[in-house]
């Protein structure tokens, strides 16, 4: 297997390369990223005092509001001179996450996808079709580079421009299709749509991330295309993906340990929970040169998997994800906040920012509505008037969430309140989480 | 719609002294009325609910329509007495608000209708109309959205259509 060695590493062996990389880590952090040496201080840790894995609970979390606030290169460990890539991820509200990558950086994410892709049984024969956004989101070069790594015949063909997905396949004798698994479905759709059967274009095996999918889901994406389907893992702030990745028994995902060190914790108190306990997964990065990052709060939720897998990796496994401990939702394979809805309709003049978000699936694709109270103030007698606002909203929603929402008004008070506790209702009704 | 007309029509401002219906006559079958219009939802039930509510306030109609798109529409109406049709509604929860439109009476013969948009000769637009075609004695009255306004009263004012 790719990285055959570091796969199979017995655990003591593991956990000593662990504390290792660690210690490395944390000493270096404080000498270069000043907001870290900060918040060391303030919790009273040395990075001398960090002699076994054990005190790895001792450091400060990392959350997403402070990485924003470093934005663009607060957190960043290297001169910008050595910084040779930047990908970015949306926030909630205002400034987005940047990841920064040196060269060194770029090997080890090319190693990490081709590790994934290796663990899928994919290599230098197979025709790798790459169907994740290239561009500032992770997804698209993570898996570019991961090919390249291993060798297979990569096709850089992004997202979108279906008809074109699928002659390409036909015409590059595609094997592997990566990309989300909302699209891996529409895609299966418009083919038959188009007399095309999809489990006659030849494709063996299928990578797929960057939002929730259920074993039910699989299961209709195996029997659509006739692939295997291999789930992977990853985030934009700790590398994009090549967190993890199933191997061919598919239970769970193994976490790339001798790169990022896991924890779950509980949400509420941040105490570290017992393995096979649900909480929020943590990431400390051990080799990370351009963008550390010490227990960074993911806000996904799972549990670890302690016990040796059957394929014989040694790395422990998480629970496929279960569900967020925010409000954050996926929607065709992007991260929308409700806030940044409220966000638009405060800009609109006369528009209250009363709103319900309702997510669905027709067929295989994302669906996002808007429900916007209707006022006085942006009430007319004129039909065209309504019309614009409904379309100014979209076109503004379309702007602020870079994926296109249905706006529907309704009547003044139908929409809940804010209460305590979450600000606003999203009703989801896709049936995407495994829950145990 | 204009910036004046917003202002002059603003919602649930008090009607001044006049007829139930808002009424400020023109001339003889010539009248400027208030106009409740009412956001619906595109929900099922949501227009029995309207009904109901103007039903529950006394409310009697004397023309309606709606206008409707994909996802919601408009009921337009002039009722007996515009403010108490109002308060109804916006006591009920809903979206409406009052707007100035024409009621002119034209003969219930074939025509009617015509003569009166020659007279307009292109220089008037009539943004939405409909009917009371039972209206008054032997006309019709046709309740229509002219823009622009004053050039509408001038054109009818001299139009000696009666």
């Amino acid at each position: 297997m790719w990285n055959d060695a570091a796969q199979r590493l017995p655990r003591t062996k593991l956990r000593e390369l662990q504390l290792v990389r660690l210690q490395a880590q944390v000493a270096r952090i404080d000498d270069r990223v000043p907001y870290y040496r900060e918040r060391m201080a303030q919790a009273g840790v040395l990075p001398e005092e960090i002699k076994s894995l054990e005190d790895l609970v001792r450091l400060p979390f990392t959350s997403k509001a402070q990485l924003r606030e470093g934005f663009p290169f607060g957190l960043s460990a290297v001169p910008r001179s050595e910084l040779v890539e930047v990908h970015m991820s949306s926030g909630s509200t205002g400034k987005p996450v940047v990841d920064g990558y040196t060269r060194g950086d770029l090997e080890l994410w090319g190693d990490l996808m081709g590790r994934t892709l290796d663990m899928g049984g994919v290599g230098p024969d197979d025709v790798v079709q790459n169907s994740f956004g290239y561009g500032l989101f992770t997804g698209g070069f993570g898996v570019h580079y991961g090919a390249g790594t291993i060798g297979a015949l990569v096709l850089p063909i992004s997202s979108g421009n279906t008809r074109r997905q699928l002659e390409t396949m036909r015409d590059f004798g595609t094997t592997t299709l990566a990309g989300t698994p909302s699209y891996a479905l529409y895609l299966a759709e418009y083919a038959r749509d188009h007399g095309i059967d999809p489990r006659s274009l030849g494709l063996r095996k299928g990578f797929f991330g960057a939002e929730p999918w259920s074993e039910a889901m699989r299961h209709q994406i195996e029997e659509d295309w006739g692939i295997e389907a291999f789930d992977i893992y990853g985030l934009t702030e700790i590398i994009g993906p090549g967190v993890g990745a199933e191997c061919p028994e598919h239970d769970g995902l193994h976490v790339y340990e001798d790169h990022f060190y896991p924890e779950v914790v509980d949400p509420e108190t941040g105490v570290p929970v017992p393995d096979g306990t649900e909480g929020e997964l943590v990431l400390t990065t051990l080799t990370r040169q351009g963008t550390p990052l010490l227990r960074y709060r993911t806000r996904d939720v799972t549990y670890l998997i302690d016990e040796p897998c059957r394929c014989g990796r040694t790395s422990r496994r998480i629970h496929r994800l279960m569900g967020r401990t925010d409000d954050m939702l996926i929607i065709r394979g992007v991260n929308i906040f409700p806030q940044q809805v409220e966000e638009v309709l405060l800009r609109i003049q006369g528009v209250a920012p009363h709103y319900q978000l309702v997510v669905d699936r027709h067929g295989s694709m994302d669906t996002l509505e808007v429900e916007v109270e209707m006022t006085v103030d942006c009430f007319s007698d004129d039909v065209a008037d309504i019309l614009a606002l409904e379309r100014r909203i979209e076109a503004e929603l379309r702007s602020a969430l870079g994926i296109q929402a249905t706006c529907v008004l309704v009547n003044p008070k139908t929409v809940d309140r804010a209460t305590t506790g979450k600000a606003v209702r999203t009703i989801d009704r896709r049936e995407v989480r495994t829950h145990v | 719609m204009s910036e004046q007309q917003l202002e002059e029509s603003p919602a649930g401002e008090a009607r001044p002294a006049g007829t139930g219906a808002g009424e400020s006559p023109v001339d003889e079958h010539i009248v400027e009325l208030g106009q409740v219009s009412v956001f619906l939802e595109n929900r099922p039930g949501n227009l029995s609910a309207v009904a109901r509510v103007l039903a529950d306030a006394g409310t009697n109609l004397r023309a309606l329509t709606i206008a409707e798109t994909a996802r919601f529409g408009i009921a337009r109406l002039i009722a007996d007495d515009t403010d108490r049709a109002l308060a109804a509604l916006h006591e009920a929860g809903f979206t409406a608000r009052v707007d100035k439109v024409f009621g002119i009476q034209v003969p219930d013969r074939p025509g009617g209708l015509a003569d009166l948009l020659q007279v307009f000769d292109g220089n008037v637009s009539v943004e939405y109309m409909y009917a009371d075609l039972k209206g008054a004695g032997t006309n019709s009255l046709l309740i229509m959205k002219l823009e622009p306004v004053d050039v509408a009263m001038e054109i009818l004012a001299d139009a000696g259509l009666y």
